[in-house]
């Protein structure tokens, strides 16, 4: 029983880091109308950051500079803001695919330079950071259900704010760039510089949510920031609903639970000599729920909600 | 050096042929189509597909062309595998992206063309194995052309750069002489106006997919002759013809074959001062450049 439990704590926890970088994903896809080709990069900025500032030294590496938990957790946020901002200001003027390519691209550059570069933990990965509290909470069952309600508090502070922002006029303005570019220009807005703002900000969003996967691990390698999970965060997304946040978590949970299953499934009933190939299946599987949603249910299991401003009500 | 340029011209010949069928679906369909590279894979495994069948029919097409290691077989192999792979873009469009096209906007494409190739590319390993494949098992000597600097060519890559080259000059003759080149043209400059002038638009739209996956197909057998061929050839394929065709300009074939020798060139030569472990990141710098110093091309238009 309390193996029942502490697999599905360690799921939720999974699940609700993910659910984090789905949120972030939909501030830039769903609410902005952002092609985000790259989102591992970004997540990855932050796990790598966070682990860089607040790990100890290991020889041969940059980092271990032992700053506190939550400054570590930030700075891996301002640097995945400062990837963005990058990318973001080279490509944002021009035609969305080329941020498409753009991103898809840094997630590639990134990859390999981690996996290149001793100093950065190379194909080793990072390790030798200490979680945070550990001393007064052990390192069992009950950190993980600490930290499990650490995360759900992260998870929801993210939620609020991007409800609050995206109802905010702020939150408008991405609807109507992302509706009709030249009329919100007509109107006075700088098309680009929003679209910036909305880049980064959800980048550093999938910042947090890679900070707080590695923290959760107290380890990250560039065999965390494959291309594969930029697929799985999109199915999330796809799945739950673009432009809908309670859509973004329902949909990373029920396509975490369907990951995770099908994986158990097939490592548990499928041939032995099928077991190698289980990974290809599971990617073919979602693969075709992306191309299946998008041809039978774009607007995802819980669509946008159309909102009609409030002027346009009271005629 | 001498080595690395040489290399540069062939992967860039490569490059190329697959970059112009990515610049022209691109520019058409108004979409970056990340299952573009997984049509080399798939011309690359028909081929294997077809030249192990002629083999087997008759011993004496599976005898190599002196010098090369390029069987009678596969050459017939590599023409057939060029229709299939064009007749299999076609079904994909008709399958996937024009639902998609016709459910929703330009990105929702985009997303599409990955879970495309995520299922080609995984298919393509659940049937032919996640181990590389070769065409020859027999080994096919380099020739030392000079030994100061020292330089070796496989009469393989002799073989793939003229005919790729050929190709091109073929499409050349094709796009600027005749009929169905200026009606290319025309929907690519003004789609709309092009129809008024009884341009049938889904007719090109089928003619593009069959000439990219054709010219797809060729790139991914000379990609194996002169490599190897794998399940992931796609994945690592598509970020250098993305490239090729963002130094070009999207839209633009000649920039389109210029890009691909130039991003060829350039991932070969950062070779001499990069580890070659860093080269997958190389097409994603020579795209910054392009961005920064021209974000349209060489011979792109600006367009929203």
């Amino acid at each position: 029983m309390i193996g029942v439990i502490s697999y599905l704590v360690f799921f939720a926890t999974v699940a609700s880091i993910l659910s984090i970088a789905v949120l972030g994903l939909n501030l830039q896809w769903g609410n902005t109308g952002l092609f985000n080709g790259g989102v591992v990069a970004f997540f990855g900025a932050g796990a790598y950051g966070t682990l860089i500032l607040g790990g100890t030294p290991q020889a041969g590496q940059m980092g271990g500079f032992e700053l506190p938990y939550l400054i570590a957790l930030l700075g891996g946020m301002v640097i995945s803001g400062i990837v963005a901002w990058v990318v973001g200001l080279l490509t944002l003027r021009l035609r969305h695919d080329y941020l498409a390519i753009a991103t898809f691209g840094v997630a590639v550059a990134f990859e390999t330079v981690m996996r290149n570069s001793d100093w950065l933990g190379g194909a080793q990965g990072i390790r030798g950071f200490e979680r945070p509290l550990r001393d007064a909470l052990g390192n069992g069952f009950s950190y993980n259900l600490a930290f499990l309600a650490f995360v759900l508090v992260v998870l929801i502070g993210i939620y609020l704010f991007l409800e609050r922002l995206i109802a905010s006029p702020f939150g408008r303005l991405l609807r109507a760039i992302r509706e009709d570019e030249t009329a919100a220009r007509s109107l006075g807005k700088s098309p680009s510089r929003i679209r910036l703002t909305a880049f980064v900000a959800g980048s550093v969003i999938m910042g947090l949510a890679g900070g707080l996967y590695a923290t959760f691990y107290a380890f990250i390698s560039p065999q965390d920031v494959l291309p594969i999970l930029t697929f799985q965060i999109w199915a999330m997304l796809i799945v739950g609903g673009a432009g809908n946040n309670k859509g973004a978590v329902m949909g990373t949970f029920l396509i975490w639970a369907a990951w995770t299953a099908s994986g158990w499934a097939l490592s548990r009933f499928a041939p032995m000599d099928v077991q190698l190939y289980t990974g290809s299946i599971q990617f073919v599987l979602i693969g075709l729920v992306i191309v299946g949603m998008l041809m039978w249910r774009p607007q995802g299991l819980f669509p946008e909600k159309l909102v009609v401003s409030q002027s346009a009500k009271d005629k | 050096m001498i080595q690395n340029l040489v290399d540069g011209v062939l992967v860039g010949s490569i490059l190329s042929l697959g970059a112009i069928g990515l610049t022209m679906a691109m520019h058409m369909l108004r979409f970056a189509n990340f299952s573009h590279a997984e049509l080399l894979s798939i011309g690359a495994y028909a081929a294997l597909v077809f030249d192990g069948l002629f083999g087997a029919i008759h011993p004496a097409l599976a005898e190599a062309i002196p010098p090369l290691s390029l069987t009678w077989s596969l050459s017939i192999a590599i023409l057939i595998s060029m229709a299939l792979t064009g007749v299999s873009a076609v079904l994909i469009d008709r399958l996937v992206f024009k639902r998609v096209r016709a459910k929703g906007g330009e990105l929702s494409m985009v997303f599409a063309s990955f879970g495309v190739a995520m299922i080609i590319r995984n298919i393509l390993g659940l049937i032919f194995g996640l181990s590389p494949k070769l065409y020859s098992q027999d080994i096919v000597f380099a020739i030392v052309v000079s030994r100061d600097p020292f330089l070796l060519i496989k009469p393989d890559q002799v073989f793939t750069l003229v005919a790729a080259l050929l190709i091109m000059v073929i499409l050349h003759v094709i796009l600027s002489r005749t009929t169905f080149g200026y009606a290319l043209r025309a929907v690519a400059e003004n789609p709309s106006l092009a129809q008024v002038s009884g341009i049938n638009l889904s007719r090109m739209i089928v003619l593009i997919w069959l000439i990219g996956g054709g010219l797809a197909a060729a790139a991914g057998v000379f990609y194996g002759l002169t490599n190897q061929i794998n399940p992931v050839l796609g994945r690592d394929l598509v970020l250098p013809i993305f490239a090729a065709t963002i130094v070009g300009g999207i839209g633009s074939i000649y920039g389109a074959v210029l890009g691909g020798f130039i991003v060829g060139l350039a991932s070969n030569l950062a070779l001499v001062i990069l580890p070659s472990g860093y080269s997958p990141a190389v097409p994603f710098l020579i795209i910054l450049a392009v961005l920064i110093v021209r974000p349209h091309g060489l011979f792109g238009e600006e367009r929203t």
